[in-house]
């Protein structure tokens, strides 16, 4: 059985019907990418799951509803939350951004520090005057502080040095030991690299799911539903 | 010299019970995004739930406004902690609806206290040695500006160590930044809500119960005439931001005093609406970023 199961999902923004009948399954385990164009409603996929904007449709989560849960209900159920821009609380130290996220008593300090040494370091310093990179690293080990069985995490490695993509990438390869992993990402590369299975949106449904190896080898493929060339490019 | 010394005082005594009507106005928009127009009838509530206690216990009037100042404090923070839950949550996310809500509270509000206790002033149990004076430099300072600057200074430290101490704090001041973000790390973000309105509705009252010493008396339309300058302190500080409230309040108080004086009798007012109008114009988000520290 699925971990998650999304039917139906429809999300209006303003005017725009954003999400038209959104479904999908996310397997148990590993990494599933979320992958489609710009714009095509890949984040608010990711916000409608959250609670985050309103949305129509059913979502579940190990058999169970969540589309009737408030936003911090659903996380308590287990679901951590990268967002697309980290959203790291700029006035709050390192350390505060990370304390915040505690859940329970036993949060996991030792392996988000063996992650990300960096944050150790800078516990003390203003999250707002991090690097971008180091901003990403404190939104992942938010996430990764509590034991969570999911975990949503949007484009990552937007804007990132190569190095640093590098660095994320190996976070995420660690995180999909300990959570299955919805991950939306442009980098094909990075998608290679970490994701067993693939669901493609367009047009505000499902164009494409299946396996991530099937999809990234067959660059006409790609090409067709994803707009860009395949190869990691 | 001592005109000045006393003016100045005055003005932090003032610019004190700015602070505390300010700082809770300026918590709960920063965190909830809504303008609270009721919050001067926490001041005005408070006050005359001080007052009516002292009518009902006995002693002097030291004893008298001690007690009553307890039961009017704790009326102010229940009465903002009960308009929160019940009318402030059920329009969660609707801010114009929640600031019309608010706006009609503070009209219910002013209305029943001049139905229960009518139009006049209701005299305020001081003790003599808040109306005696200390001499500072040749002033002569009636003590209770004393206690008002005292109080307030205390409120600044306690809402400070607050804000960065504790596990309340650090939830506040995240959500002043990114309300929604709070709740994706797996808060309920809506029992700060609660708490802000009513550490707000404290803060106001104990500004009702300083006003009822610094004038003497109590009237209905205490809460509304000092919101208005607690409106321009919380806009010049900057939304969320209590040491910018606390420096703005202080400016205020002191700019309405000096041009009061120096100026002429009236002019305190304006003066204040030119400083908003400068800072608004040098500083559009006012002179703190909306961070809450
Ligand atoms: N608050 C909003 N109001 C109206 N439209 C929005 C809002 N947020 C996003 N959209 C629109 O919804 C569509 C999907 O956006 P998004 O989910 O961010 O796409 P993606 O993450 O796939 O790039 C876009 O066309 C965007 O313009
Ligand atoms: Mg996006």
């Amino acid at each position: 059985m699925a971990l998650i199961e999304v039917r139906d999902l429809h999300v209006h923004l303003g005017e725009s019907h954003v999400l038209q009948g959104v479904s999908f399954e996310v397997p148990e385990g590993g990494v599933t990418a979320l992958l489609g164009r710009n714009g095509v409603g890949k984040t608010t996929t990711l916000r409608a799951l959250m609670g985050l904007v309103p949305r129509r449709g059913r979502v579940s989560l190990a058999g169970a509803e969540l589309t009737r849960l408030p936003t911090h209900r659903i996380v308590q159920r287990g679901v951590g939350y990268v967002p697309e821009d980290r959203d790291v609380f700029a006035g709050l130290s390192v350390d505060e951004n990370l304390r915040i996220a505690e859940r329970n008593g036993s949060p996991r300090y030792e392996l988000v520090y063996e992650l990300f040494p960096e944050l150790k370091t800078r516990g003390a310093q203003k999250a707002g005057t991090l690097s971008g990179g180091q901003q990403q690293m404190v939104a992942i080990a938010r996430a990764l502080l509590n034991e969570n069985s999911v975990l949503l995490v949007d484009e990552p490695t937007k804007g990132l040095a190569p190095l640093l993509v590098t660095e994320v990438a190996a976070a995420l390869e660690r995180a999909a030991e300990l959570a299955t992993v919805l991950l939306v990402e442009q980098n094909l590369a990075v998608v290679a690299r970490v994701a067993q299975q693939v669901v493609v949106l367009d047009g505000g449904r499902v164009v494409h799911a299946g396996g991530a190896k099937e999809l990234l080898g067959d660059p006409e493929r790609v090409r067709a539903l994803l707009g860009v060339h395949g190869g990691g490019h | 010299m001592s005109t000045f010394i006393l003016l100045t005082i005055t003005g932090l005594g003032l610019g004190a019970m700015y602070f505390l009507i300010a700082s809770g106005l300026s918590l709960i928009y920063g965190l909830m995004g809504v303008l609270n127009f009721a919050h001067g009838a926490f001041l005005t509530v408070g006050a005359y739930a001080t007052w009516w206690t002292s009518t009902h216990v006995g002693g002097g009037p030291g004893a008298k406004l001690l007690v009553g100042a307890i039961v009017g404090l704790a009326v102010g923070a229940l009465l903002a902690a009960l308009v929160e839950l019940v009318l402030i949550r059920p329009l969660y996310e609707r801010h114009i609806e929640q600031v019309l809500v608010t706006v009609g509270l503070a009209l219910v509000l002013s209305a029943l206290v001049e139905a229960i206790w009518g139009f006049d002033a209701r005299q305020f149990p001081v003790p003599d040695w808040l109306i005696d004076t200390t001499t500072i430099f040749g002033a002569n300072i009636p003590n209770d500006r004393f206690l008002e600057i005292a109080t307030a200074v205390l409120v600044f430290l306690g809402l400070t160590a607050f804000l960065r101490y504790t596990r309340y704090g650090l939830i506040v001041r995240a959500g002043v930044e990114n309300r929604a973000m709070v709740t994706a790390l797996g808060i309920d973000v809506r029992k700060s809500f609660t708490l802000v309105f009513a550490i707000g509705g404290l803060a106001a009252a104990l500004a009702g119960v300083l006003s009822g010493v610094y004038f003497g008396a109590v009237d209905p339309g205490r809460g509304t005439s000092l919101l208005i300058f607690a409106f321009i302190v919380v806009v010049i500080g900057g939304f969320g931001s209590i040491g910018g409230t606390a420096i703005a309040a202080v400016v205020v108080g002191l700019v309405q005093q000096y041009a009061n004086y120096y100026a002429s009798s009236g002019l305190g007012d304006l003066a204040v609406v030119l400083l908003l109008a400068l800072v608004l114009l040098a500083r559009p988000g006012g002179l703190a970023p909306k961070v809450a520290h």
